[in-house]
């Protein structure tokens, strides 16, 4: 006999209604909104990262629960998981990175074009983790520039879209001069990349 | 007749008689150890000689136990007849400040990645081998990292502190 289906059952109404997502500051009217420049743009990156999944060891399976369904990155326009770095906006280095990898992941780095950002997930990216050892990097930022460290051995997939979205205020609040600024040229530098 | 290790041994003794010590079986494979300036003449005799046909290297590795003065460095090969199904190790044993031993590599090409490792993990020099340079580890790297000699952990590290990691 087929077991009853208990959930769905009840119609369950909304408790709070849907919100959207805040609008930028600006002028509205009747059929027009006007803002600044870089507010829109800001809007349009958040909502459109495009990421790199660096995945090399046991965190990379978090990573694919965060891609499934339940999780979905998806939600936050970045259904488009990309392993081309030129297309990529947000490079996720989710795993050990050895002291051999390490100059492949700055090539792969250096192959994204700007804007660029970099997420550093679980504690061997971080900081190299439990691998206290000779062969292991003792966290990415050694190699490359970090955005946003998520912790945990493995962080849950809840820590990554946390860590996601901090990524998203990043883009959405960087100015748009940034790039071109002489303190951000000075931390490329600082990394030996032109 | 089927390859015993008593066989194995009395050909061995045979040929190299006392050159060759320390006979062992532990759980059953027989080990032995000799000079080793004989590594290469041993290694050929047992893949030439037809009775014994050890024509397959199943593993090479190295060792290190800094308390054997003068025989601190040792390499350590393991030989597989294939037709009987049977395996032995062999052993040799070099001084630390000159790990000179002979390549076995133009023997086994099986050799060739091995000994890269055992020279990139303990700093055995392969006397004669075609490509002897780090194969697992960083280029840049200017220490054997296995070797038995290095303190467990230093305790005045700042790049990570105990408040991190609870340590």
């Amino acid at each position: 006999m087929a077991r009853p289906v208990q959930y769905n059952l009840t119609n369950k109404p909304l408790e709070t209604p849907i919100s959207y997502a805040a609008s930028p500051d600006g002028f509205s009217g009747e059929g027009f909104f006007a803002t600044k420049l870089s507010d829109v743009v800001g809007l349009a990156r958040k909502n459109s990262i495009w990421p790199l999944p660096f995945a090399t060891s046991c965190c990379g399976i978090e990573f694919m629960a965060l891609m499934a369904s339940h999780y979905d990155l998806a939600r936050f326009g970045s259904e488009r998981v990309s392993f081309s770095p030129r297309q990529c906006d947000l490079l996720m280095v989710i795993g050990t990175i050895a002291k051999k990898m390490g100059p492949v992941l700055k090539q792969v780095y250096l192959q994204m074009a700007e804007p660029r950002w970099v997420l550093a997930m679980g504690a061997c990216a971080s900081s190299g983790g439990i691998f206290d050892t000779y062969s292991v990097l003792q966290g990415i930022d050694q190699v490359i520039p970090v955005d946003v460290y998520v912790p945990g051995c493995p962080p849950r997939p809840e820590a990554i879209l946390d860590g996601f979205m901090r990524v998203q205020d990043l883009v959405a609040n960087e100015s748009l001069r940034r790039r071109h600024s002489d303190r951000y040229k000075e931390l490329m530098e600082s990394y030996g990349i032109q | 007749m089927a390859l015993t290790n008593e066989i194995i041994r009395e050909k061995l003794i045979e040929k190299f008689g006392e050159q060759l010590t320390n006979w062992a079986e532990p759980y059953g494979m027989l080990t032995f150890t000799s000079d080793k300036d004989l590594n290469l003449k041993v290694l050929q005799f047992l893949y030439d000689e037809p009775e014994l046909q050890f024509r397959f290297m199943t593993d090479l590795c190295g060792t290190h136990f800094p308390e054997k003065k003068g025989q601190e460095i040792g390499v350590v090969y393991h030989l597989h007849n294939l037709v009987e199904n049977i395996r032995i190790r062999y052993k040799v044993f070099a001084d630390v400040n000159k790990p000179d031993v002979f390549s076995s590599s133009t023997l086994f090409e099986a050799a060739n990645w091995m000994e890269r490792e055992a020279y990139d993990f303990y700093g055995v020099n392969f006397v004669g081998h075609p490509n002897l340079k780090r194969i697992l580890n960083v280029d840049e790297m200017d220490y054997f990292p296995l070797r038995k000699e290095y303190p467990l952990e230093d305790m005045k590290r700042t790049d990570k502190d105990d408040e991190m990691f609870g340590r």
